[in-house]
C-alpha cells in the first residue's frame, strides 16, 4: 500500500503540488490525469524522490520514503517514462537487467528473469535478447522499457506518459497488454497521463489534478458519472460522457433471457460494444455469449436505462 | 642532358609507361579498386625514376653535389596521392581494413627508405649526417605532442565533466579556454619564456624538475594550453548529447551519479570525446614544430635550421616527418572513433 500524505512542492513562490493525499492499494492501477502544468508529473516524481517534497511524506508499506537513501529507494520502485529512455548502447537484455545488476543479482538469475520478461511481453528471448534498442519498433521499445521497470519485481511501478510516443493503434494494444500483465503479476502501478480516455480505460482509481490540487479521486465510473467540478466535467467531455460510461460497464450485468438475431457479443464486452452492435445491425437487441454458448440477449432499452439511471 | 638520358631509356620508358597507365586507371570513375591500383602504379613509376635518376646525375659530379626532386616530382606525387585518397574514400574501408592499409603503407615506406634506393637524394644525405639528432628530435616531437595530449586529457576530462554538471563553471571555463586558443602560436611560445623563467627563478625546486624559460617545459605548457579547449568542449558536447530520456531513466532506476556517468553518459559521449582528442593530436603534431624556436626540440629544430641557412632539404627533413606523423595520427584516431561509434559488443551479461 502506498500512502501519499499531504505532499506539497513549492518552487520559489509557486505551489506546484498542493497538499495532495491519496492511498494506492496494493495490486491496483491508479491513474493521475491532468492538463500540462497541473502538477501530475511532479507528484509522480516526488514518489521516487526525483523531486524532493517541500512538505508531507510518502509511505510505502508503512515505511517513510524520506528515511531511505534516494538511490536505494529508486531501485525498489520501477520507473517507465515517455520515449522509453532505453540505453542505446546496451542490448535489450542488458537494458532489462539494469536494476537487477544494480541490486547485485547473480548472473544466472538475471538471465532467467530477462527471458521470463521477454516471454511475458510476447518477445521471443532468443530473437530479441541481443538486439539493440535502435533495432526495435516503437512498440517493442516501449515494451522493453516497461519490462525493464518491472525487472526487479518492484513494490511499485511509476509510469510517466508511458504510451505518449506511440501511435493510436499501438497505444491501444500497449494499454491492453499493460492491463493483462498487471493483473497477472498483481503489480501496483501509478500512471500519469493527460488522456482521460487512457485514464478511464486503465485505472482502478482515477485521480484528476488541476492547478496542483487533487480535485477528484475515485473509481472511473464515479469520475464519469459524477464529476466533482466543471474542470473534471470538461476533462471527461460532456458529449463523450455517455460513451465513456458505457465503455466501463460490462454486458454481463444486463443480460436478460430471450433470443435475438445477429452475431453474439461476449458477456465480458462493454455496453459500448453492445450498443455499437445494435446500431450497426439495426436491431433492438443482440445475443450474448459465454464461452461460445448464447446465454441470453441485451437490449437497447436496457443499455439506455443504465445510462439514464446514472445521469 | 635529355630526360631519357638521366635514368637510361629503358628505365625511363618503363617508369613513364607505369605513370601513364596509372593515370589511365585513375580515370575509371566507377572502379575505385582500379583507381587505387592506378595510384600505386603511378607512385611506383615515380619512385623508380627518382631512385635511378639520382644516382645517374651524381656520377662525376663531385662530393658537394646534391640532387633534389623538383616541382614536377612534387606535382606528380600530389596527383597520385590525391588519386589514392579519393579511391580510398570511395571504397569506404571499415576500420580494420584501414588499419591494415595504414600498416602496409608504413611498412612500404620504411622498406623503401631502408633499401637505400633513395639514399642518393639530398634529403637522405642530410639525414645521414644527423642520424642521432634526427632520432632525438623524433622522440622529442612525439613526447611533446603525445605528452601534452595526455596532460590535456588528464585535466580536460574532469574539467569537462564538471562543466557539464555545473552551468556556472561552464560559462566561466569555456570563454577562458577559447581566449587561450586565439593567441597566435608564436606569441604563445614567446609568452611562455618570461613566465616560466620567472617561475624557475622564484619557485624553489622548479629548476630541478626541468622548468626553465626555454626548452621542453614552455613548449609543453603552450601545447597543453592549446589542447584544453578541444578536450573540454568536446567532453561537454559529448555528455550533453546523451539522450535526456536515457539519463532520466538512469536516475529514476536508482543509479548513483557515478554509475550514471561511467555506464551511460561517458560511453555515449566517447565518439565525440575521441573526436576532440583527434583534433588535439593533429594540431599538436603541427604546432610542436614551433617548439624548435624556443629550444624545445622536435622536428622544428631542422625546419628552423634550414630556414636560417636557406637549406630546403633540411627544412624538408623536419617538415616531411611532421606531415607523415600528423597524417598517421589523424588516421589512427579516426579508426579509434569508428570503433567507439559502432554499437559496442555485448559484455558478459
Amino acid at each position: 500500500m502506498i500512502e501519499i500524505d499531504r505532499i506539497t512542492k513549492v518552487y520559489d513562490d509557486t505551489t506546484v503540488v498542493d497538499e495532495v493525499s491519496m492511498t494506492v492499494e496494493t495490486g491496483t492501477i491508479t491513474v493521475i490525469v491532468g492538463t500540462s502544468g497541473s502538477g501530475k508529473t511532479t507528484l509522480l516524481r516526488m514518489i521516487n524522490r526525483l523531486v524532493e517534497p517541500s512538505s508531507g511524506e510518502v509511505r510505502i508499506n508503512g515505511e517513510v520514503t524520506r528515511d531511505i537513501p534516494t538511490h536505494l529507494l529508486r531501485r525498489r520502485i520501477g520507473y517507465a517514462i515517455q520515449g522509453h529512455g532505453l540505453f542505446p548502447h546496451h542490448t535489450v537484455a542488458r537494458n532489462i537487467a539494469a536494476v537487477p545488476r544494480l541490486l547485485g543479482w547473480p548472473k544466472d538469475k538475471i538471465a532467467r528473469r530477462v527471458d521470463e520478461l521477454l516471454t511475458l511481453f510476447g518477445m521471443e528471448p532468443a530473437a530479441f535478447r541481443d538486439r539493440y534498442p535502435a533495432e526495435l519498433s516503437g512498440g517493442q521499445q516501449q515494451r522493453v522499457g516497461v519490462a525493464r521497470a518491472l525487472a526487479s519485481r518492484p513494490d511499485l511501478l511509476l509510469m510517466d506518459e508511458p504510451f505518449g510516443a506511440l501511435d493510436p493503434i499501438i497505444r491501444g494494444r500497449a494499454q491492453e497488454d499493460l492491463r493483462a500483465i498487471q493483473q497477472k503479476l498483481g503489480s501496483t502501478i501509478v500512471l500519469v497521463t493527460h488522456d482521460m480516455e487512457e485514464a478511464i480505460r486503465l485505472g482502478d482509481r482515477v485521480g484528476v489534478m488541476d492547478g496542483g490540487r487533487l480535485v477528484q479521486h475515485g473509481p472511473p465510473e464515479e469520475i464519469v458519472a459524477r464529476p466533482a467540478n466543471a474542470f473534471v466535467a470538461e476533462m471527461v467531455g460532456d458529449a463523450e460522457r455517455p460513451m465513456r460510461l458505457l465503455s466501463l460497464i460490462p454486458v454481463r450485468g444486463l443480460v436478460e433471457p430471450g433470443a435475438a438475431g445477429g452475431d453474439p457479443v461476449p458477456e465480458g464486452a462493454s455496453l459500448r460494444d453492445a450498443l455499437s452492435a445494435c446500431l450497426w445491425t439495426g436491431r433492438d437487441a443482440v445475443p450474448v455469449e459465454r464461452g461460445g454458448a448464447v446465454v441470453g440477449r441485451i437490449t437497447l432499452d436496457a443499455i439506455r436505462g443504465r445510462v439514464e439511471h446514472r445521469a | 642532358m635529355p630526360v631519357w638520358g638521366v635514368a637510361g631509356p629503358v628505365t625511363t620508358a618503363i617508369a613513364l609507361a607505369a605513370m601513364v597507365a596509372g593515370v589511365a586507371l585513375g580515370l575509371q570513375a566507377a572502379r575505385p579498386w582500379w583507381r587505387l591500383g592506378g595510384s600505386l602504379l603511378g607512385l611506383a613509376g615515380l619512385v623508380l625514376l627518382l631512385s635511378r635518376g639520382a644516382g645517374a646525375l651524381l656520377v662525376d659530379a663531385g662530393d658537394l653535389a646534391r640532387v633534389s626532386p623538383a616541382a614536377g616530382f612534387w606535382c606528380l606525387l600530389l596527383v597520385f596521392m590525391m588519386l589514392m585518397a579519393d579511391a580510398l574514400s570511395a571504397l569506404r574501408p571499415g576500420p580494420r581494413l584501414r588499419l591494415g592499409l595504414l600498416a602496409l603503407f608504413l611498412v612500404g615506406l620504411a622498406a623503401l627508405l631502408a633499401s637505400g634506393a633513395l639514399s642518393e637524394l639530398s634529403i637522405m644525405q642530410e639525414y645521414r649526417g644527423r642520424v642521432a639528432g634526427f632520432r632525438t628530435a623524433a622522440a622529442r616531437h612525439v613526447a611533446l605532442a603525445l605528452g601534452s595530449l595526455a596532460a590535456a586529457a588528464a585535466i580536460g576530462f574532469p574539467l569537462g565533466i564538471l562543466c557539464h554538471r555545473r552551468a556556472r563553471l561552464r560559462s566561466l571555463a569555456i570563454p577562458v579556454l577559447s581566449f587561450l586558443q586565439t593567441i597566435p602560436s608564436l606569441a604563445m611560445f614567446g609568452i611562455m619564456i618570461p613566465v616560466l623563467a620567472w617561475v624557475a627563478a622564484t619557485v624553489p625546486g622548479a629548476q630541478e624538475i626541468g622548468i626553465a624559460g626555454i626548452g621542453f617545459a614552455p613548449a609543453f605548457l603552450a601545447l597543453l594550453l592549446y589542447s584544453l579547449l578541444p578536450v573540454v568542449a568536446n567532453t561537454v558536447a559529448g555528455l550533453d548529447a546523451a539522450p535526456p530520456a536515457a539519463v532520466e531513466a538512469a536516475r529514476g532506476m536508482g543509479m548513483t551519479d557515478r554509475q550514471r556517468l561511467w555506464s551511460i553518459e561517458l560511453p555515449l559521449a566517447l565518439p565525440v570525446i575521441l573526436a576532440g582528442l583527434r583534433i588535439v593530436l593533429v594540431q599538436n603534431v603541427g604546432l610542436a614544430v614551433i617548439a624548435g624556436l624556443i629550444g624545445g626540440g622536435g622536428f622544428g629544430t631542422f625546419v628552423f635550421q634550414g630556414l636560417n641557412q636557406t637549406a630546403t632539404d633540411l627544412i624538408l627533413l623536419g617538415a616531411l616527418p611532421t606531415v607523415v606523423l600528423a597524417l598517421v595520427s589523424a588516421i589512427l584516431m579516426d579508426i579509434l572513433v569508428d570503433f567507439a561509434r559502432r554499437t559496442p559488443k555485448r559484455e558478459s551479461a
